[in-house]
């Protein structure tokens, strides 16, 4: 069966790549630097699970999908995906991408969720946008591993449940776990924690909801599912920024990790968003037991 | 009220550079010529399929010839959508002469009287 090497649960921030490498170093903000060092550890954690495939989820922010046919819980299932739109190119310089994707694990995944009570959409022609590609970018940055792309809705409301979502990482981990291969596998989601786009909280000194971010550290990193789902609905998510529907994604990679407590974590105080860091090792911390 | 519209709107002048530039230069004249065209293609440009009962309200389209972000935050609009396509037209403009995120700041401060208040709903 295969082994689920590692999961990461990250905030996405577009921005990461044009801050830092993208900027001489003398015109940089003043924290590029230590965003970038943090960036790094974290990916070593990644590196160290020493992973063949990756189950990427995320969700498509109007790039893609819109609301004449916007899915709830999307699979792709390709054997290559673009990534990157014009409009995040435009806007966040980040570069064009082409991802190979695992078909096989893809075809499994959608099986096992449909046989769980998911009834999935699928897309043979997505395009990746920047909720999986700043990890990649991050993570990954060489982008030399196949991966099965999971979309979610926390967008276009009505949006599931914040214990919908973690049900749905539960399940995840079931169908990772039965795969039949001897393959590694990772799961890297990325999410937000408090955020607000296009309201009067927006690009603020800190993130709009300071209390809510460190909660909602406090809570993934202690695998504290429990917190959560009392403390987590749409409307504290709203009343924390508008666009903090995100978090819920982070409660999907908390759900593939179990209810344990996280054997990394880290975070940064960016302007205007809380960044944060995750990594869960279910099958034992590669960098204590060596490679496996 | 048709807050779908002006999503589509938002969301398809916002993805193809040339009718973005043109919502930049001559906004009336855009919102019109959408409004004729593209906005009426089914989804996203389809070439024969139509949908022939969306249209503006009075007050929607006046906030998009305007570029009156605050009246459409104020109707639902989606933030997301409208924030983008804002960027893509005045922040290296503003970042140029008043420096990094100034758009942004003046974007927040004009909608400074909601805070504490629950926002409109972006649902449809
Ligand atoms: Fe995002």
């Amino acid at each position: 069966m295969a082994e689920l090497s590692a999961v990461l649960a990250t905030t996405h921030h577009p921005f990461f790549l044009k801050a830092t490498e993208l900027t001489p170093p003398e015109e940089r903000i003043p924290q590029a630097a230590e965003w970038k060092r943090k960036v790094e550890a974290y990916r070593e954690t990644l590196t160290a699970a020493q992973p063949d495939i990756l189950v990427m989820v995320g969700a498509d922010h109007f790039h893609q999908f819109f609301h004449d046919n916007y899915p709830t819980f999307l699979i792709g299932k390709q054997p290559t995906y673009d990534a990157t739109f014009y409009n995040e190119e435009r806007e966040f310089s980040i570069p064009k991408y082409v991802l190979d994707g695992h078909e096989e694990l893809s075809g499994f995944m959608l099986q096992g969720l449909l046989d769980r009570g998911f009834d999935f959409s699928v897309s043979h022609e997505l395009k990746i946008d920047h909720s999986i590609i700043c990890p990649i970018i991050t993570t990954r940055p060489d982008a030399d591993l196949p991966i099965v792309p999971i979309y979610t809705n926390i967008f276009a409301p009505p949006l599931p449940s914040p214990k919908r979502f973690w049900d749905l990482g539960r399940a995840i981990r079931s169908i990772i776990d039965e795969y039949p291969s001897d393959k590694k596998i990772a799961a890297v989601g990325s999410g937000h924690l408090s955020l607000e786009l296009g309201g009067p909280r927006q690009f603020g000194e800190t993130g709009p909801d300071p209390v809510f971010d460190r909660n909602a550290i406090e809570w993934l990193a202690n695998g504290d599912i429990d917190a959560i789902l009392a403390n987590v609905t749409h409307e504290s998510m709203s009343g924390a920024g508008n666009a903090t529907h995100g978090f819920m994604d982070l409660i999907l990679m908390m759900g593939i990790a179990g209810p344990e407590k996280a054997a990394y974590v880290d975070n940064l105080d960016l302007f205007h968003t809380m960044e944060a860091y995750f990594t869960w090792y279910p099958n034992g911390d590669p960098r204590k037991d060596g490679a496996r | 009220m048709s807050k779908y519209f002006v999503n589509k709107f938002l969301f398809q002048i916002d993805r193809d550079p040339e009718l973005l530039a043109a919502y930049k230069d001559d906004p009336g004249a855009l919102v019109e010529h959408w409004e004729a065209s593209l906005g009426r293609q089914l989804g996203n440009g389809d070439p024969v399929e139509r949908t022939t009962w969306l249209s503006f309200e009075p007050e929607e389209r006046r906030a998009l010839v305007e570029h009156d972000y605050v009246a459409l935050f104020e109707m639902g609009a989606h933030f997301f959508l409208c924030l983008t396509i804002f960027i893509a037209i005045y922040d290296e403009d503003y970042a140029a002469s008043q420096g990094p995120l100034s758009f942004q700041r003046e974007y927040a401060t004009k909608l400074s009287h909601w805070l504490g208040n629950d926002y409109p709903t972006v649902a449809l």
